[in-house]
Formats: C-alpha cells, structure tokens, sequence
C-alpha cells in the first residue's frame, strides 16, 4: 500500500537539500520526491530546476524521458504488469487481458475508486517463474487470472 | 546440534512464496518443540523447484521443492522422525541440474546468508582482493587479460583490455561503473548475484579500483530490482563498516528509472550523471572520457563478479573453461516456456540444444519448442534447424545472432513469429532514447509495416521494405537498441516465413 501525503513544500525543500551534494543528484532527488508524494508534482518543478541550476524544460525534458516518474499520484496500489518475451511465451498477455478488463482500465491508468492502478514493465527479473507481476514492490510469481484476482478482491474489499 | 534450514531470500523465491514457507516452517518448528536455526539465503536457480528448503543433515545438504506453507509441518516433522518427505530430492549438490554445471561465478550463491561477511569468508570470499593486495596494479589489470575474460553484458569486449586503457590514462579522478541495468527479457543472474552474494560484485569492484587506479565507483540498479537494490545497500554498508571500503575505493548504489536504454553503457553514465538516459556518440570512448568526464570502466555484474575468481585461483584456472576466444564460463538463464528454467553456468560451447531440451527438458507446456530467442529483446530467434549452434560469441555471431547477457527464452509451437516481430519493434519504439532517426522513427514505421504484413497486404513488398528499414536501423543508430532490433525481428523473417504470410522460396526469391 503506497502512503503518499499531499503536497508539502517544506518537506520537498528538505528532500531536495539532502540529496544536492550527491553527485549526479537529479534521479536520487526525483526518486525521493516521488516516494514522498506518490508523483512529482509540478510545483516541484521549479524548485529542483533552481537547485540544480538547471532550466525547468530540462527537468522536465528528464521527468518525462524516464517511465518510472509519474505526474500524477497512482492509486492506493500499484500493480505493475510484466510484458517482455519470458512472460509472453506463459501468456502474459492473456493475463494482462484478464488484469485489465477486470478493473475496467487501461495500462497506465488508476480504477475509478482509486484502489490499483495498472502499469506495463518490462521485466522484473523473474523470467524463471513467468509469468510474473508486482504488487506494491513485492514480487509475484506464476501468475494466474485467479492468483491476481485474489489480491485485487481483498483490495478492494 | 542446532538444526539448520535454508530458505531463499531470492526475489524468484519469494514470487513464489518462500516467505510465507520460511514463517511456516519457524512455526511448525516451534509446535512441535524443536528450535531450529532458519538461514536465509540467494537462490540456487533451480526454479521450478523454488520455493527450494535445504536441510543439512549430517553435514549434507539436502534439497525439498517445491515447498508450499502447508507442506511445512509434514515436512519439519519428517526431519524430526528421519522420514522420507515426498518433496525430498537428496543431497542438493547431486542434483542432476547442478552437478553438470561449473560454478565459479555461482558458487556460493543460494549457499551463503548474502549479508553475512562471515559467510562469505568462510566460503573464500575476500581471496582475491588479498592476493590482489600483494601485486601491482599492472599484475591485477594482466590477470584479468590474461584471463581471457569478456564483457558478460553483451557486447563481449575484453576486459583485460579495457582495464588497461583506463589504467593507461592519467587522471585525478576515475570510475568504476557497475551496470546492473539488467533490462533483457529472460535474464536474471546480475539479479541472482546482487541478491544472493553481493560481496562477490564489491569485491570484484574494489580489485577493478586498485587495478586502473580509481577510487570511486557506483552501482547502477534498475528500478525494476528493490530487492537487489536493498541487498546491494546493506552489502555496502556491512563492507564499509568492515573496513572494505574506504578512502582507497569507496562506492554507492544508484537506481534507475525504468528506461530499458540505460542498459547501454554510454545512456548509464548520461543518467547517472543526472540527464536523460541519451546514448553518446563514441569515440570518445568511456575508457577516455566516461562518467563526468573521467576515465570509466563500465562492466556488467557478471564481469566484476569474475574478477574475485580470477585473482584468488588465477588466471589460467579462468581461461581453461571454454572455447575458443569464448574462455571462462558463461551464466546461462534458461528463462520463459522451459520445464526446467533457472540458472545454468557452464564452460562456453555447449549446444544450444543441450541446454532447451536435455537440461532445460523443453516446453513447460509439454508442447514441442518451436522458437528460442537468446540474448535478450535485441537478440535473434533461433529455430530448432539452429539448436546445434554451440554457444560462444563468435558461432552466435555467425548465426546472425548474439548470446547477449546468456538468456534463453524459450517459446513451444503457439508462438506467433510475426507478433513477436512485431513486439521487437514496439519495444524498440517504447524504449528508443530518441537520438537516432532510424531507431526513434524506423521502429514505429516497422511496427506499422508489420501489422500490414500480419493484415495480408501487400506482403511481399512490404517484407521487403521491412528488410530495407532493418538495414537502415542496423547502420544508422549509434547503440544496440535500434542496431540490434533488426536482429529478432529478421531471425523471425528468415527461420519463420510461413507466419509472415509466404513460402520460404518467396522469401529466398528477395
């Protein structure tokens, strides 16, 4: 379960301040904004631009380069659908099918109560147990329509 | 004597429930008034087994798999009463799958607490970073050229040789980059290792350091990884704690952000520098002008993790696994539609076909295995007329493939060729940094193509356009993304031609 707070300009100010030094900070800075408040918000823009002394179309030219950043904050669980070649040959489409019309959504997308929100990856390193998917960071192994059920239901309910 | 069971800690085992079998068997324990001493560990990479219990008895240790949470208090009392467990398969180290394997970069990986450096000593770890102590650093840097060891993410360059030049060029400050951007499809072993001996890589890391001469170094992890991401922290923390690292070579773990292209090397050192993972033009080469302008060996998990080997037993132990220029052995991820999928590591030139149907024992499905792709999303299909291709760089090569990283996804006669082109190409779109017109623009375009083709119009016209943009892809893009996608998707073509809509002799005719 994601615990994101709303927006805080003080506690992104405090997150950027500890990640400056680093060198290369932008993506540990950007990584902890994100932890924080579940997206990088687009106030955060301008204060990262400014503390890295770079111009806000860079930053967001890098937000968006990366998939991982999100500009909006996701539902109250992720589940992130693997999609690359070791899941398709165990039907991990089908089962991204499955996923999908259960919950009424698109890839990328958030179920109208807010409760998951589904999102394509292209491998989590678990091609010996396809196919695979993860639930709020935990992995899942031999993924069934039934096994995936089971978790999104006690989610929901 | 304490009773001592082993439960993966391995992100593979816990996908697979080995958490709740490890909480499960420290329960029954405790029922049934016995105290043991649950060890957890990385995995053996025998999936199909996972979740995998070892139990030593009498200083052996013996294999149970697959374990299930329920199975835990038949399973604990067995060991109480000298039973035999349904799930038992003997002494661990004479299963088959594992004894016809040669680990020097897996050999304590599934056997050792990760983040115990007790651990690791006891199983020789830190050897190679003794011995490297006593020599120079052109001893260190002629070990590993010596070795014959090659890059294990790919591209297959040898890193004696690149050692060397960074060592060569003076500088106030340079790099050791790991690259643990495991992005390729059907590859696990930089994840097995990070997850299951991480000391191994800090090792290899820290002789890397002496041997060029750099001080700083960083791990990148893709995002895709958090718990390699949180072994590799701990690991560093225990090892600076230790007095491993320090001022003379010290290191941190950075974490990506989901972009597949960060896998190449030159897009890495953009990211970790900060910037868009945007691939560089080369020359200038890393070895030259790398992260932040310094000098920079970038090496894969799997090459760093050689090293410790290769300076504990010497070079010469390395070299004579192998074949050809291919010396040392290769982890080979049997991965996807196998019935055995795991990792496998062996001395190079084994045949493809050994590995999908004797140790892999084919299609998990129990439908024949039509395609196998190796070497990750950029690597070519192979059909079953190819299975006799012993693996080694240069007779993949041959075969207008690649081993890659050492994947092998394996696919049973349900494969559709052509979707599988077509998602080649999708991929490349998804994932293209943008820099080259042919990768950015072509993949798109060959997506379109093939859809047309898969449609049925105009097929023998547009495979040929298809061809002519692969050609286009493969010379006009700087990395391997946009390179190397031509490669599953004109193996699919080539070995496949009857799912694209025609006759071989149709396509032979162009």
């Amino acid at each position: 379960m994601h615990q994101q707070t709303s927006w805080n300009k003080n506690r992104a100010v405090e997150i950027i301040r500890v990640h400056l030094g680093k060198p290369g900070a932008t993506l540990p800075m950007l990584h902890a904004v994100q932890e924080a408040f579940g997206c990088i918000p687009e106030a955060a823009l301008p204060m990262i631009a400014d503390a890295l002394n770079i111009t806000r179309a860079e930053v967001h030219g890098i937000v968006t380069f990366y998939h991982d950043f999100r500009a909006e904050p996701p539902g109250r669980h992720v589940l992130k659908v693997c999609r690359a070649e070791a899941c398709q040959s165990m039907g991990g489409e089908a089962l991204a099918e499955h996923v999908l019309s259960k919950l009424g959504v698109d890839w990328g997308k958030t179920t109208k109560n807010g409760t998951v929100t589904v999102e394509p990856i292209y491998c989590l390193g678990l091609c010996a147990c396809a196919p695979s998917v993860q639930w709020d960071g935990q992995p899942i192994g031999r993924a069934t329509p039934a096994k995936l059920d089971r978790l999104i239901d006690e989610a929901v309910s | 004597m304490t009773l001592r069971i082993f439960v993966p800690r391995d992100s593979g085992a816990r996908a697979v429930g080995a958490d709740q079998v490890a909480r499960a068997i420290a329960i029954a324990a405790r029922t049934q008034g016995v105290a043991p001493e649950i060890i957890r560990t990385g995995s053996r990479g025998l999936y199909w087994l996972e979740p995998l219990v070892e139990v030593e008895l009498a200083g052996v240790r013996h294999a149970f798999g697959p374990v299930t949470a329920e199975d835990a208090p038949i399973l604990v009392r067995s060991l109480t009463q000298d039973a035999v467990h349904p799930l038992a398969l003997g002494p661990i180290d004479e299963t088959p799958y594992l004894k016809r394997q040669t680990r020097l970069t897996f050999a304590r990986c599934g056997v050792i607490n990760p983040l115990s450096l007790d651990d690791y000593r006891a199983h020789g770890g830190f050897t190679g970073l003794e011995n490297a102590q006593s020599l120079v650093p052109e001893r260190i840097v002629e070990a590993v050229v010596e070795s014959g060891l090659r890059g294990r993410g790919g591209a297959g360059f040898p890193t004696g040789i690149k050692w060397r030049t960074v060592a060569a060029t003076v500088a106030p400050q340079k790099y050791i980059v790991c690259n643990a951007d495991e992005g390729d499809s059907g590859t696990f072993a930089d994840r097995m290792i990070m997850e299951g001996d991480p000391f191994m890589l800090i090792e290899g890391m820290i002789i890397s350091g002496w041997a060029v001469g750099a001080t700083r170094g960083y791990i990148y992890i893709r995002s895709e990884y958090p718990d390699a991401i949180a072994t590799m922290n701990a690991a560093v923390t225990l090892a600076r704690n230790a007095g491993y690292l320090g001022p003379r070579f010290d290191m941190d773990v950075r974490v990506g952000a989901g972009a597949y292209v960060c896998g190449e090397e030159t897009a890495l050192l953009e990211s970790l520098e900060g910037k868009r993972g945007v691939v560089r033009a080369k020359p200038p080469l890393p070895a030259y002008h790398g992260l932040f302008g310094a000098p920079t060996v970038v090496n894969n998990v799997l090459t760093l993790a050689a090293v410790p080997f290769i300076l504990s037993e010497g070079a010469q132990a390395y070299a004579n696994f192998g074949l050809g220029r291919s010396r040392g052995t290769m982890p080979i991820q049997l991965a996807g539609n196998v019935r055995r999928p795991g990792l496998f590591e062996t001395g190079f030139g084994i045949t493809l076909g050994e590995l999908v149907d004797d140790i892999g024992g084919g299609a998990a499905s129990g439908r024949p295995v039509r395609a196998v792709q190796v070497g990750g999303p950029l690597g070519a299909y192979f059909p079953r007329a190819l299975f006799n291709t012993p693996f080694d760089y240069e007779a993949f090569s041959a075969c207008d493939g690649l081993i890659g990283h050492g994947g092998i996804v394996v696919f049973d006669d349900t494969v559709d060729m052509a979707k599988q082109a077509r998602f080649a190409m999708e991929f490349c779109a998804i994932e293209s940094c943008g820099k080259c017109t042919p990768c950015r623009i072509g993949s798109t375009r060959g997506a379109e193509v093939i859809d047309r083709i898969r449609n049925g119009e105009d097929r023998s016209s547009n495979l040929k356009l298809v061809t002519e943009l692969c050609e286009t892809m493969k010379l006009g893009s700087l990395c391997a993304l946009g390179g190397f996608t031509p490669y599953p998707v004109m193996s699919a073509i080539t070995h496949f031609p009857e799912d694209f809509g025609s006759g071989p002799s149709q396509i032979a005719a162009e």
